[in-house]
């Protein structure tokens, strides 16, 4: 466990476990929006040229066409790149997926700052908060391969809307294959009662080397990955501040409506005042480059969380 | 596949009687989209009771026909053909707008007999391009009706949609036009002109046609000739009358909303069983 091992990236892993589940069910149906390379479906595109539905460059058709699609029983996956997906065929999302209740399986690949270098227009670091506002909607971000395979099988079978959201990097293996993936379970993958990092996707192996280094000067960091954003797991966060009793949420998203707000929402409304940190991209013009870098900038590294996390249990200390 | 017998009925009678209930209902809710459903109502009346393949009896049969309504705010004309179809009692429709009731001012899956949740404009396209590639993967028997209004056509969304459905062969797909000429502000060519409308399609690669929206026979004959030809998809381009058969609403964008006053409904129910008389 915990090996910190680069494997794949998580979108391969998500074709390579669609092209499994198209062996048995000429029903499932993925749409995309000339994205097949960027969601690395070329090889299931080859296998199954029936199964493919391409719109072209037109996102809000793409959404609008997986849900007749779904509605007259096709499984549908719909990928788009997440800065697209979540913002140009919102309403699309919001009406004819959410609202009409039909169940399409929307992927939002290259999701964050994975296109760090491409600007602004390609950054998805809003598209947690616009889904949080919307009902009927199950939002998972998979930390590792593992979360990855078990994220893509629980939409395929699950009846209702689900938004994956995933990175574009190689990720880390984060755990035993044994272990169980429950949607609406956070999973601690490291244990520890000092302080908490609350993370999710691509932040949580990060949180990961914060803990390892903060382990050698004698601090015990718990850190969770939590998966799934709606239902939220509320129960682990308030386990996290009864148990740590200081909490950091480390997202690759803006501050803003993110996982950071819905941990501390809870946390208000159950009457728990912990010191609590939300580090993820800050409300002002981001800056650019590749994706490493810019949650360096922003302090979203091992280094990062680390140094935040030494300053803020003096907090803690002084707290108490 | 169930295949549903439709009801010996008087179309023309219907139409009278679909007229008075649209206004009754919007007169009893003090809310509603007067003149956009009288402008249509005559497309649903043919569609409901002469061509399409769908009732209470199949609407969970997935070879049903679909009908997609993307001008979802003229709902009133879709609550009373679907009530008269037997979805639900007609009673129901008296709740339009009040508190918690599923009958509100656009479609929702709610009531029954809903497909999609529509309102938004320029959604109603897309999904039914979608219902209509599944129909072609499954080899089903189904046709896709769609009902879309004139002013939602600014919407970009739609022509994705005809680009989609033509790249497709969408011979299953049946767009109509409620082409009233009216939206909101005032008249479309106005407000953002659509025109050349009939050519834009058939550049867009779909077989259109044109029609008296309010001919009942020849919008019958029309419907059941679909496809209009091999592997291209269906528009109908319908002429209509915004606020049809009401002759003071007829043709008067402040009508797109507003509900008649007691002397205003009295004088449109005399209006329409003078016409019924005439039968």
């Amino acid at each position: 466990m915990n090996t910190l091992e680069q494997e794949r990236a998580n979108q391969y892993v998500f074709a390579d476990t669609l092209e499994e589940l198209a062996e048995t069910d000429s029903d499932l149906i993925i749409t995309t929006s000339d994205s097949r390379g960027s969601g690395k479906l070329v090889p299931f595109a080859e296998k199954f040229p029936e199964q493919v539905v391409e719109v072209g460059i037109a996102e809000q058709n793409l959404v609008g066409i997986s849900a007749g699609l779904a509605s007259a029983g096709k499984k549908v996956f719909a990928i788009s790149p997440s800065c697209f997906l979540t913002a140009r065929s919102l309403e699309q999302i919001k009406n004819d997926v959410a609202y009409s209740d039909h169940p399409v399986k929307l992927v939002g690949i290259s999701a964050g700052v994975s296109y760090g270098d491409l600007g602004s227009t390609h950054h998805s670091i809003h598209d947690l908060a616009v889904l949080r506002a919307i009902n009927n909607m199950t939002i998972i971000v998979p930390a590792d391969n593992f979360e990855t395979r078990e994220a893509t099988k629980f939409a395929y079978h699950h009846d209702k809307p689900v938004f994956l959201r995933f990175g574009k990097k190689p990720m880390y293996t984060l755990h035993d294959e044994e272990i169980k993936f429950e949607v609406g379970k956070a999973i601690t993958v490291r244990d520890g009662n000092d302080l908490a990092f609350i993370a999710n996707g691509e932040t949580v192996y990060r949180a990961m080397q914060a803990a390892h280094m903060l382990e050698e000067e004698g601090i015990e960091a718990r850190v969770v990955s939590m998966h799934t954003i709606k239902p939220f797991d509320t129960e682990t966060v308030t386990k996290a501040a009864e148990e740590c009793g200081a909490i950091i949420t480390v997202e690759e998203h803006m501050v803003n409506g993110g996982l950071g707000e819905a941990c501390s929402s809870h946390l208000l409304e159950s009457g728990y005042s912990v010191p609590f940190k939300r580090i993820g991209i800050p409300d002002e013009y981001t800056i650019t480059g590749p994706q490493k870098d810019i949650l360096r900038h922003y302090g979203i590294s091992g280094e990062g969380l680390m140094a935040t996390a030494k300053d803020f249990l003096k907090t803690k200390a002084s707290a108490i | 596949m169930t295949k549903i017998k439709h009801k010996e009925i008087d179309l023309a009678q219907k139409s009278v009687q679909y007229r008075k209930r649209i206004l009754s209902c919007i007169k009893n809710a003090g809310a509603g989209h007067t003149a956009g459903s009288l402008s249509c109502i005559d497309i649903l009346n043919v569609l409901y009771n002469r061509v399409m393949n769908v009732s209470p009896e199949n609407f969970d049969d997935n070879n049903r026909d679909r009908y997609i309504q993307s001008k979802g705010h003229s709902v009133e004309a879709l609550y009373v053909t679907l009530s008269d179809q037997g979805f639900f009692p007609d009673a129901d429709i008296d709740t339009f707008s009040q508190y918690q009731s599923h009958y509100v001012g656009h479609p929702t899956r709610k009531v029954a007999g809903v497909e999609h949740n529509t309102g938004a404009l320029g959604h109603g396209l897309s999904m039914s391009v979608g219902i209509a590639l599944a129909g072609k993967m499954d080899n089903a028997p189904y046709k896709v009706y769609t009902l879309l209004g004139d002013g939602e056509l600014a919407e970009g969304s739609n022509w994705e949609a005809l680009m989609a459905a033509a790249h497709y062969n969408l011979d299953n797909l049946v767009a109509i036009v409620d082409y009233n000429k009216l939206q909101i502000t005032g008249p479309v060519d106005n407000v953002i002109n659509i025109e050349p409308l009939r050519e834009k399609f058939e550049s867009f690669g779909w077989q259109v046609e044109e029609v008296d929206g309010h001919n009942l026979d020849e919008m019958e004959q029309l419907f059941k000739s679909a496809p209009f030809q091999k592997n291209k998809p269906n528009m109908v381009i319908a002429h209509t009358m915004k606020g049809k058969g009401i002759s003071f609403i007829e043709g008067d964008p402040k009508w797109h909303h507003k509900v008649p006053d007691d002397e205003q409904y009295e004088d449109a129910l005399a209006e329409l069983s003078q016409v019924s008389q005439d039968f």
